[in-house]
C-alpha cells in the first residue's frame, strides 16, 4: 500500500444523506475480476444516462471536479451491502478522503484496508467544509494525517480524530498483510513446530 | 488440573501463531480453498504488491459458482464476464502453483464437495475459504469458515488470518431420528429454533447421538448450515465414522503419518465439564420433515403444517413476513402440502453428496416426474457424478424424467445459466431461500433430498413419509 502523505486536492460536495455502497458501486459491477479499473462505475446509476451518456448536473461530472480527491458528503456514508468494491471505485476514482458526520461501520473499517482516510467531523464544521467545497477547482483543502488536521481553502484549520494504530498503518503504507508480515518469525517457528506436531500436514 | 476444554478452544489454541495484547491472534491457516468469485482481486492484490501465496501446497482452487453444468460444457462458457473469472481462476492457479482442478477435470465440483472427497479437509484442522459455506469441513471437527477478499489474498500471502476468539455454543440433538427425517431437516429446524441470527458471535458444536449416528455426508449438510444460523462455524467431534471417511483418500496421510494423525484425532472432543457460553438441545424424536415457506432459512416449519399469519409474529418480522408471502405467492393458512410445484433442484454443497443422491433415488425408483415439471439433479462433484452412474442412480433419475447434469453450484444461486423465472416456484436442496437468489422473482423453498423427489413425483410439496 502507498505511504499516506499530506497533500491538496480538490472537494468535490455531495450532500446527500445515507449514501449506500450500491450507489457507490452497483452490483452489476461484482461480476469483476480486477479491483482497479472501477473508478469508472463509481456511483454509476447516478453519473451515467441509461444510454452511456453523462448526466450533466451530477458533481463527479463537471469539470471543476473531475479531479476531485476529496469527498464532503452528507451522513452515515457507506451504509448497506458490505462489499469490499465500494472502496476499490473511489479510489480508483482518485479519491483518498471522505469527509462526514458519520460512516457505515465496514465501509470504514474498509476504507483503511485500501489506503483512504474517512475523516469523522461536527456537523457545523462538515457544513463549513461543503460550503468551501461548492467553491470548486480553485478551492484546495490540505488533508495533514501526521497533524491529524484538514485546512479549508480559505485557512481554517480543523482537528479530527483518529484510532492510533490505523495512523500508523496509513502513515507508513502498511496493510494487514504487511503488518503481518512483520511477524514473519512467529509464522516460522509455528510451522516448524508444526512439522514435528503434526506432520501429516 | 488444567481448565477443561471444547473442541473450538483445543482446535483454537493449536494454532494461534501469535497473539497481540489485545487479545487479537494470528490464526494459522491449514487449508485454503479458492473458488473463481472472490478470489480475483486477491491474487491481483499479490502481483500488485509482488507478493507469491506462501504455501501453494496448502491451497486448492477449483471452479464452480459460473461453470455451466450442461452436458456441452467443454465448448466453453458463453456468458463473457463468468468466462473471464474462470479463465482468470485457470491462470492465477497455474501461475501460482497451487493445486488446481480445472472444468475439464473429472474431481472438479463445488468446492466444498471437493475439498473432503480428495482428503483435503481433516480433523482438527483450520479451513478457510472466500465463501461462506465453508462452514461444511466443520463435519470432520475442523474449525472451517468463509472469509473475505481482502483476507483471502491475507491468507494467500501469510497463511494467517487476523482473528480474535468466538464465543462456544453446544446444540445436542438427543435420541434418534424418526423414518423419513434427515440431516437437512436436522439443520434447518435449528435455524427454524434459534433464528438466523441465534449463532452470531459464536461457533457451534453439534452433538448428541442423533449426530453421532449420522454419516459423514449427513454431518456435512448440518454443518454447512451453521452459517445460516449466523454461526461462525459449525463443528462435529471426529470419530471412527470420520477416520474410515478420511482413510485411504489422495491426500490424507498414509502408513506411520496416518496411526500418528489418528492418534493426535482421538483427542480432539469436548473435555468433561467443558464451559459453553450458550447451549440448545433438541430431542431427535420432535424433528419432523420440514420445508420454508419464506425468504429467510429460518422460515421453517414441518410439512404437515400451515403458512403462518404474519400477525403471529412480533416486531419487524411482521413486516418481513407479509413481504415475504407476498414474495412468495403464498397466503395465511394455506396448507404446506398444497403447494404446487414447477421445478425441482436436487445438488449443492449441502446436499450434492453420493448419499443425497441415493436418497432421492430411492423415492424416485419406479416413478415419474409429474407432467409439466422441470427437475434436474446436478451432482457435487464429477466422481459424485461417476459414482452415481455406477450404482446405477443415474438412471432411475433419467427414467424418471430428470436431468442428469454436470457438477457445479448451478442452480443453488442465479451466477450461471440455471436460473428460476419469474415467478417459478422450486423445491430445493440448496441453503438459502432469500429473494432473486435462485433467479430474479424465483420463489425457492428449502427441502431435503427425499422431500425434493417426493415433490418432483407429486407436483406438490409433499411429507415423504407418506411414500417409504
Ligand atoms: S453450492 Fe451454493 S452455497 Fe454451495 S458454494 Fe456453491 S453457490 Fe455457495
Amino acid at each position: 500500500m502507498d505511504k499516506f502523505e499530506k497533500f491538496s486536492g480538490i472537494a468535490a460536495p455531495m450532500p446527500l444523506v445515507n449514501i449506500d455502497t450500491d450507489m457507490i458501486i452497483p452490483k452489476q459491477f461484482l461480476k469483476t475480476i480486477k479491483r482497479s479499473g472501477l473508478g469508472v462505475n463509481a456511483f454509476a446509476e447516478m453519473r451515467y444516462n441509461s444510454d452511456g451518456s453523462e448526466v450533466g448536473d451530477f458533481v463527479l461530472n463537471k469539470s471543476a471536479y473531475r479531479e476531485a480527491s476529496i469527498l464532503v458528503a452528507g451522513d452515515n456514508f457507506g451504509c448497506g451491502s458490505s462489499r469490499e468494491h465500494a472502496p476499490w471505485a473511489l479510489s480508483d476514482f482518485g479519491i483518498k478522503v471522505v469527509v462526514s458526520t458519520s460512516f457505515a461501520d465496514i465501509f470504514f473499517n474498509n476504507c483503511f484496508k485500501n489506503g483512504m482516510l474517512p475523516i469523522i467531523l461536527p456537523e457545523e464544521q462538515v457544513e463549513i467544509l461543503m460550503n468551501d467545497a461548492e467553491k470548486g477547482s480553485n478551492a484546495r483543502m490540505e488533508v495533514d494525517l501526521e497533524a491529524q488536521t484538514i485546512t479549508s481553502s480559505d485557512g481554517s484549520v480543523f482537528s479530527f480524530d483518529v484510532d492510533p494504530f490505523k495512523k500508523h498503518c496509513l502513515l507508513n503504507g502498511l496493510d494487514d498483510i504487511g503488518l503481518t508480515m512483520e511477524k514473519s518469525s512467529s509464522i516460522e517457528a509455528f510451522e516448524k513446530k508444526l512439522e514435528i506436531e503434526r506432520p501429516w500436514l | 488440573m488444567t481448565t477443561p476444554k471444547t473442541l473450538y478452544d483445543k482446535i483454537w489454541d493449536a494454532h494461534v501463531a501469535h497473539e497481540a495484547d489485545d487479545g487479537t491472534c494470528l490464526l494459522y491457516i491449514d487449508r485454503h480453498l479458492v473458488h473463481e468469485v472472490t478470489s480475483p482481486q486477491a491474487f491481483e492484490g499479490l502481483r500488485l504488491a509482488g507478493r507469491n501465496v506462501r504455501a501453494p501446497e496448502k491451497t486448492i482452487a477449483v471452479p464452480d459458482h459460473n461453470v455451466p453444468t450442461t452436458i456441452d460444457r467443454e465448448s466453453g462458457i458463453d456468458n463473457e464476464e463468468s468466462r473471464i473469472q474462470v479463465e482468470a481462476l485457470d491462470k492465477n492457479a497455474r501461475d501460482f502453483g497451487v493445486h488446481y482442478y480445472p472444468v475439464s477435470d473429472i474431481r472438479q465440483g463445488i468446492v466444498h464437495i471437493v475439498g473432503p472427497e480428495q482428503g483435503w479437509t481433516l480433523p482438527g484442522m483450520t479451513v478457510v475459504c472466500g465463501d461462506s459455506h465453508t462452514a461444511t469441513h466443520g463435519a470432520f471437527g475442523a474449525l472451517a469458515h468463509g472469509i473475505g477478499t481482502s483476507e483471502v489474498e491475507h491468507v494467500l500471502a501469510t497463511q494467517t488470518l487476523i482473528q480474535k476468539k468466538s464465543k462456544n455454543m453446544k446444540v445436542e440433538i438427543k435420541g434418534k431420528l424418526r423414518p423419513g427425517v434427515t440431516a437437512k431437516d436436522i439443520t434447518l429446524s435449528v435455524i427454524g429454533a434459534t433464528g438466523t441470527a441465534g449463532g452470531t458471535g459464536y461457533v457451534i458444536e453439534y452433538c448428541g447421538e442423533a449426530i453421532r449416528d449420522l454419516s459423514m455426508e449427513g454431518r456435512m449438510t448440518v454443518c454447512n448450515m451453521a452459517i445460516e444460523g449466523g454461526a461462525r462455524a459449525g463443528l462435529i467431534a471426529p470419530d471412527e465414522k470420520t477416520f474410515e471417511y478420511c482413510k485411504g483418500r489422495p491426500h490424507a496421510p498414509k502408513g506411520a503419518a496416518w496411526e500418528q494423525a489418528v492418534e493426535y484425532w482421538k483427542s480432539l472432543f469436548t473435555d468433561e465439564g467443558a464451559h459453553f457460553d450458550k447451549v440448545i438441545e433438541i430431542d431427535g424424536e420432535d424433528i419432523a420433515p420440514v420445508v420454508t415457506w419464506g425468504t429467510s432459512p429460518e422460515d421453517v416449519l414441518p410439512i404437515t403444517d400451515s403458512v403462518p399469519a404474519p400477525e403471529s409474529f412480533q416486531g419487524g418480522k411482521v413486516e418481513a413476513v407479509k413481504r415475504s408471502l407476498d414474495y412468495m405467492g403464498l397466503s395465511a393458512g394455506q396448507k404446506l402440502t398444497d403447494i404446487k410445484i414447477d421445478t425441482v433442484f436436487i445438488g449443492s454443497c449441502t446436499n450434492g453428496r453420493i448419499e443425497d443422491l441415493r436418497a432421492a433415488a430411492k423415492i424416485l425408483e419406479g416413478k415419474k416426474v409429474k407432467d409439466g415439471m422441470r427437475a434436474m439433479v446436478v451432482p457435487g462433484s464429477g466422481l459424485v457424478r461417476a459414482q452415481a452412474e455406477e450404482e446405477g442412480l443415474a438412471d432411475i433419475f433419467k427414467d424418471a424424467g430428470f436431468e442428469w447434469r454436470l457438477a457445479g453450484c448451478s442452480m443453488c444461486l442465479a451466477m450461471n445459466p440455471d436460473q428460476l423465472s419469474e415467478g417459478e416456484r422450486c423445491a430445493s436442496t440448496s441453503n438459502r431461500n432469500f429473494e432473486g437468489r435462485q433467479g430474479y422473482k424465483g420463489r425457492t423453498h428449502l427441502v431435503s433430498p427425499a422431500m425434493a423427489a417426493a415433490a418432483a413425483v407429486t407436483g406438490y410439496l409433499t411429507d415423504v413419509r407418506e411414500m417409504i
